[in-house]
């Protein structure tokens, strides 16, 4: 039981946090405003919260100018890719057991 | 308690990967709606095409007079522009009542992988029909409507695949058939739209 409590990741115990990498699983990337929508947060909030995962290393950002607008491109790493993956996993084991 | 979490996480994070993925606000009503206006427009076109005067031989054999063409190409459009119509605003009521964008990312790109398959079949269409081999166009339009909906299906409902499926050996079956293409076209467009129409809208939308 310990052992799986262990793989919960703390990054990972937010909802926004936890939305955003959901997001990023199946999204091959995607921009603020979309996260924004899909969320429904505050620019402050997402901004935030992805900085978080930015720090972990487990999202990428890409800045880049659409016209004279920037754009702020989301993708998730492979680190974040993992560490999700092994999060769900030991969520699924934490219901199962009882 | 701690439990309850969990499910949450998990059930938010099945959510999110779908919303996000997925162009959910799709409505059963409007494959209903367009297979009732296939098969309103299936009719017109066989009145056209059987009991025009201009029209002689049978079956196996069609001369269709020009104008009799241009009754069935008429036909055939409201038929398209009144589903599409249809589609759209159903899709957008749908969407409001769940607070949710209708021109957004997952919807771009469900109209892009449906209208890829279906864009090429169309002008594939256009040219046989422009080389006068027009015993192919119903089974192609069956068929490549098909190819499309199995396309699209990765971006919406699941559903929409059975859908694809169907059309697709509908397509394969009236090749077999062929002279009876307003037969297959009917019960593809048609009864094949209601049928799956319904169990869309009995199992997402009646809430």
């Amino acid at each position: 039981m310990k052992t799986i409590i262990q793989n919960i990741n703390k990054a990972f115990d937010h909802r926004i946090r936890l939305g955003i990498m959901s997001i990023l699983m199946v999204n091959e990337s995607a921009d603020f405003n979309m996260l924004k929508e899909l969320l429904g947060v505050t620019d402050g909030n997402l901004a935030s919260h992805t900085k978080a995962l930015e720090a972990e290393n487990y999202i990428q950002i890409e800045k880049q100018f659409i016209g004279k607008k920037p754009n702020t491109k989301y993708s998730a790493s492979k680190d974040g890719k993992k560490a999700f993956s092994a999060h769900i996993d030991a969520l699924e084991k934490l219901i199962s057991k009882t | 308690m701690e439990n309850e979490k969990y499910l949450n996480d998990i059930s938010e994070i099945k959510n999110m990967m779908n919303q996000s993925s997925r162009f959910i606000s799709l409505s059963g009503l409007s494959g209903v709606l367009a297979g009732i206006y296939s098969l309103v427009g299936a009719w017109f076109a066989y009145k056209t095409i059987y009991f025009d005067t201009t029209t002689i031989g049978n079956y196996k054999n069609l001369i269709i007079s020009e104008s009799a063409v241009i009754k069935l190409f008429i036909i055939a459009a409201s038929v398209l522009i009144l589903s599409i119509i249809t589609g759209i605003v159903l899709s957008v009521r749908k969407a409001s009542k769940t607070e949710d964008k209708v021109w957004n990312v997952s919807s771009k790109r469900l109209v892009i992988n449906f209208g890829i398959p279906l864009a090429t079949g169309g002008f594939f269409i256009l040219f046989l029909i422009e080389k006068e081999i027009l015993s192919l166009v119903a089974p192609l339009t069956l068929i490549f409507y098909g190819l499309a909906c199995v396309n699209a299906s990765k971006y919406t409902l699941g559903d929409v695949r059975y859908l694809g499926l169907t059309m697709i050996f509908l397509g394969l079956l009236s090749t077999w058939f062929l002279g009876y293409g307003l037969l297959f076209w009917a019960l593809g467009f048609g009864v094949c739209h209601i049928l799956y129409g319904s169990v869309m809208y009995f199992k997402y939308d009646r809430n």
